[in-house]
């Protein structure tokens, strides 16, 4: 199970509270749990990703085990301890500064 | 221009038993207020999409229950959401707005074509005879349709070759804001976008072109009559009338007799001829409300004073009204989509400000109350009258 924590807005969207968990085939890669995610919950589809180019949000941030993940390809295999559970992987909404 | 008469219609009044809802969106939400019918005590329930801007809430007219909501976020995008029951609950509808057809361009601020890009919606008009057929206006400006119920959307591309190449945003971005639907004639519809002017189909949204006959922007455009560019700011109908045209431009104040063929000036003695809303009284199609603002650099009320004006000869001769709105220190600014006529007798009046006061006139302006003081930047207001 891959443990994915949201930020508020987008957990009020999906209706759900605290993390949530997906299943999610090997290789674990950055596209393959968003795909999972947008899978289990459609309403997130165009609010992490633009619709047409699947290009993440300029806003949107990805963290896992202290790194940022927002620069990688889709296809940049994410670490072990959020492919066995041990961490999340954090989808951000970017500081809006001021 | 001569001066209008004064027309009032045969009064197909609502009685004091019934009621209104006001549907408002805010910079962090959206707000529903309701009254009964003399519109005196009010409850607000809100805030609906905490924390998301709602450009625009708008109902039905066959099915008031049935509402439609933008909402959108700078991070996470355009969601849309619609209600079946006056917006006690609301559920998630389609968001995929896809331009239609080959990537096209518009002018740049440094020249050059820039391909369209979809931000948000800034504008949704439900049909006027399907409750599930809804219209979208986009920014970048496009025009979007929905006939299941807003769970998918499909553009209507011809306005975009109404000479979208020469189109180019303001610095409040390249938004369609107002979608006028013909009640008389289903196939015609006019459009105003924020900075390329009025369009106007006759073949339901099949071909388009504009209708900026009469315009002028002398110190917008290089050339002040230009076919397309005009800042407007907003357009009104009666649906009584509907071949007559208001307009709020940037500058300027405007009629059309024609269906948007041409247009002339009836700015009058306004104290600016600068703003943003304007619209007609429910039951007088020559009365027309207007709230100036002073400038562009500076949008706030002249002499900090808050005033409606109204004309009741379809423009030139406008009266203010100020009867209980702040006449001192006053600098919030009412933004295009921010004010609404009810459909009561008398006319109810309302507009929101950027300050986050809603103010509601149950007499056709004469008397103002705020009916919500300290909610969000306003965005858009929209009545509801209910029986």
């Amino acid at each position: 199970m891959i443990r994915v924590l949201l930020p508020a807005h987008l957990r009020t969207l999906a209706r759900v509270t605290g993390e949530v968990q997906i299943e999610v085939a090997a290789p674990v890669t950055l596209g393959s749990v968003l795909d999972a995610l947008e899978s289990c919950y459609p309403v997130l589809r165009g609010s992490i990703r633009h619709h047409a180019t699947l290009r993440r949000r300029p806003f949107v941030r990805f963290f896992a085990c202290e790194q940022d993940w927002s620069h990688e390809p889709p296809e940049a295999v994410l670490p072990d301890p959020v492919v066995t559970g041990v961490e999340p992987f954090l989808v951000i909404g970017a500081m809006a500064g001021g | 221009m001569a001066t209008k008469p004064k027309i009032q219609l045969k009064r197909k009044t609502k009685t004091p038993g019934s009621g209104v809802r006001l549907l408002v969106g805010t910079r962090k939400g959206a707000f529903i207020l309701s009254a009964e019918g003399k519109r005196k005590k009010w409850a607000i329930s809100g805030p609906h999409f905490a924390g998301w801007e709602i450009y625009h809430l708008k109902g039905s007219p066959v099915d008031p229950d049935r509402l439609y909501a933008s909402q959108s976020s700078g991070w996470f995008g355009q969601k849309i959401q619609r209600s079946n029951d006056g917006g006690k609950t609301w559920e998630l509808v389609g968001d995929k707005f896809v331009y239609d057809g080959p990537t096209t361009t518009h002018q740049w601020y440094d020249g050059t074509q820039h391909p369209w890009e979809f931000k948000r919606i800034w504008h949704l008009e439900p049909s006027l005879s399907d409750p599930n057929t809804v219209y979208a206006g986009a920014e970048d400006a496009a025009l979007f349709r929905t006939t299941d119920g807003g769970n998918t959307w499909q553009e209507l591309p011809g306005l975009r070759s109404a000479k979208g190449h020469l189109w180019q945003p303001g610095a409040g971005g390249m938004g369609l804001h107002t979608i006028l639907l013909d009640p008389t004639n289903p196939k015609r519809i006019f459009i105003a976008i924020s900075a390329a002017g009025v369009f106007r189909t006759d073949d339901a949204g099949q071909t388009w072109r504009p209708a900026n006959n009469g315009l002028k922007s002398p110190f917008q455009l290089p050339d002040p009559d230009a076919e397309v560019g005009h800042c407007v700011h907003r357009i009104a109908m009666h649906r009584s009338r509907p071949g007559v045209l208001f307009m709020q431009k940037h500058w300027d104040v405007m009629r059309s007799d024609n269906a948007g063929e041409s247009w002339s000036e009836v700015s009058g003695n306004l104290p600016s001829d600068f703003g943003f809303p304007i619209d007609v009284h429910a039951h007088e199609p020559e009365t027309i409300y207007v709230v100036p603002i002073k400038s562009d650099s500076e949008h706030f009320p002249p002499d900090a004073k808050l005033r409606v004006y109204r004309s009741r000869t379809g423009g030139q001769e406008w009266e203010p009204l100020t009867k209980g709105l702040p006449q001192r220190d006053c600098y919030v600014n009412v933004l295009r989509d921010a004010m609404a006529v009810d459909s009561l007798e008398p006319c109810g009046i309302y507009f929101g400000t950027t300050g986050g006061q809603v103010y509601a006139s149950a007499n056709s302006g004469d008397s103002w109350e705020p009916v919500a003081r300290d909610l969000p930047p306003v965005l858009s207001v929209e009545v509801q009258t209910l029986t």
